[in-house]
């Protein structure tokens, strides 16, 4: 590896004093943080609390308004050219009716690196594509469980296929970082089951997961650490420490009281 | 010029191609196609068939359905002073069809109307600008050609024009295959892997833009709508694949166009009606007879399902 020797001691994601808004209303107040490399990080936080904005930070759907926010040392939109970040979004934004098949799917996850292909392979139809992409895409489709439905539309999976599959193509990319924005909501328990062990493998290879989540006892469970955020960061450390009763307390009364601080601003 | 005498070849080999297909057909139906404006005609309907079928994909996964409308409609101010100016009408058709896009999308974006009502108030505003105008112009027939389409009238620049459009549209989607894929099924993935996703959109919608005023005199501005509606739905009720369902709106486009031309030219009826007729009648039969998304397979499906178990 010709990394540079602090490489592996850069932070995953680094936040200072990000300010973000959609709509003009604020998302992301003030926000600073760090998530180590390697490391599963639960993010957790009321609706409308800004845990989708930072990840859409990341993803380049949301600009900041003020502060910074680096990825491996890089600004998002290097390491987002650069195939460092994978990204599951929430499903419910997905056209499902589209006429593609669940392996193609997964490969569409591999069309960040085919920029980097030579040209004549870009041109050719898939058949001539570098082999490692299809490759990645079988791996990814084996891990979770989808080899025997890789040529069903789409369309014509339940739920908790669904997510698998957009697990699946998050992982073909073969990212170091993976950002994930509730991956278990609307999932049936053995599809859940099957995401976990799937994530837990994924950092036992030395993957980062950030994920966005309201489950919390597979937070508990499985996190490293879980970040509260709830506009501003309202805390970040180990589980037990993040969601015992009295931090739970504190983040569901954090929006009131930073929108009474707003009022007394503009009084 | 070396350019124009490539452009001619072009069109004498494409045209010889053709005519070896129309060789194939009856006497009856090959008789016109001696003519040498009905060659014309006969190329100009395949090249739009072709490429309105090309983008009628991206057209209907996209939901683009009233903006292609819009594009169409909006072009006819710039036919009309293009017109006054003595400029080639492509020029100001492809300028307002453009601006008007842009308005659109400018409008959504900073105001709070929605989309819909964004694209409604453009395209009636740019189109009543167009018929103010050609009303103060006494020779209008050139300009109802544009507004109802003759395939049979087609002069040769305008061939030229359809040519140049087809070929633009077959080169960026073989070139940018996969961005434009990833952009119609997920533009949020796209983005999260890096793709320029502002230069993906506006490149395809000047792309329709650049098919609309290159379909103009073949169908008219009030149908090629259909041209970009009819062929992808007709793909999407009968497969599941993106690569087929381009193949099969392609070949729905070509058919529609040659077989409405053929009708146009028997029965003396209007070829744009008639091209997009045949498209229409096509949609109904795939929506009937399709495989798995057909109504008589849904409800076969529905029948066996519920049937009593014996």
């Amino acid at each position: 590896m010709e990394q540079r020797p602090t490489a592996d001691r850069l932070p995953a994601l680094e936040a200072r004093g990000l300010y973000a808004a959609y709509h003009q209303e604020p998302v992301l107040e003030d926000v600073s943080l760090s998530l180590p490399q390697g490391e599963w990080t639960a993010i957790v936080g009321p609706n409308g609390g800004g845990k989708s904005s930072l990840l859409g930070v990341v993803i380049g759907s949301l600009s900041p308004l003020r502060g910074e926010l680096k990825i491996l040392g890089q600004t998002p939109q290097v390491q987002r050219q650069r195939g460092r970040i994978a990204f599951m979004a929430q499903q419910e934004r997905m056209e499902w009716d589209f006429p593609i098949s669940v392996r193609d799917t997964v490969m569409t996850g591999r069309f960040g690196m085919m920029r980097h292909d030579p040209l004549w392979r870009r041109l050719l139809p898939r058949r001539w594509a570098n082999p490692a992409h299809r490759r990645a895409v079988e791996e990814a489709l084996a891990d979770v469980d989808m080899i025997d439905l890789a040529d069903r539309p789409i369309g014509a999976l339940s739920g908790g296929q669904k997510k698998r599959v957009m697990l699946a193509r998050a992982l073909a990319q073969q990212a170091p970082i993976l950002l994930l924005d509730e991956p278990l909501a609307g999932v049936d328990p053995p599809s859940e089951a099957l995401i976990m062990a799937t994530l837990e493998r994924q950092r036992r290879a030395g993957r980062t997961i950030i994920m966005v989540t309201h489950d919390l006892p597979g937070a508990r469970q499985h996190a490293d650490q879980v970040l509260l955020i709830n506009r501003t960061v309202v805390g970040m450390g180990a589980p037990e420490a993040m969601l015992s009763d009295s931090m739970l307390a504190r983040l569901a009364v954090a929006s009131t009281r930073t929108a009474d601080e707003e009022r007394r601003v503009a009084a | 010029m070396p350019l124009d005498a490539m452009a001619t070849g072009l069109i004498e080999t494409l045209t010889a191609a053709l005519m070896m297909a129309v060789g194939l057909l009856p006497e009856s139906l090959a008789a016109p196609f001696e003519y040498r404006f009905m060659q014309r005609a006969l190329l100009t309907a395949v090249l739009v068939g072709a490429t309105c079928g090309l983008l009628s994909c991206f057209v209907v996964l996209k939901r683009w359905s009233l903006l292609g409308d819009a594009i169409s409609h909006a072009v006819l101010p710039g036919v009309a002073i293009a017109y006054l100016l003595g400029w080639p009408f492509f020029v100001g058709a492809f300028v307002t069809g453009a601006l008007t896009s842009l308005g659109i999308g400018a409008i959504e974006r900073h105001t709070r109307i929605k989309s819909d009502a964004a694209m409604g108030l453009m395209f009636t505003a740019a189109f009543a600008l167009g018929i103010v105008i050609i009303s103060k112009i006494t020779t209008s027939t050139h300009l109802m050609h544009i507004l109802f389409g003759n395939v049979l009238g087609v002069q040769a620049g305008a061939l030229l024009l359809t040519l140049l459009a087809s070929l633009v549209a077959v080169l960026t989607i073989w070139l940018a295959y996969r961005p434009l894929l990833l952009y119609t099924f997920d533009p949020q993935q796209a983005q999260a892997l890096g793709f320029n996703v502002g230069a993906i959109h506006y490149g395809l919608i000047l792309l329709l833009t650049l098919t609309i005023v290159a379909s103009l005199e073949t169908v008219g501005i009030i149908l090629v709508v259909a041209m970009l509606v009819t062929p992808g739905a007709t793909a999407h009720l009968l497969t599941d694949r993106f690569g087929t369902m381009l193949a099969i709106s392609v070949a729905v486009g070509v058919v529609s166009a040659v077989a409405g031309l053929v009708i146009s030219v028997q029965l003396d009826v209007a070829s744009g009606g008639a091209i997009v007729l045949v498209a229409s009648g096509l949609f109904l039969i795939a929506l009937l007879a399709g495989p798995r998304h057909g109504l008589v397979a849904r409800y076969w499906r529905r029948w066996r399902f519920n049937r009593p178990a014996s």
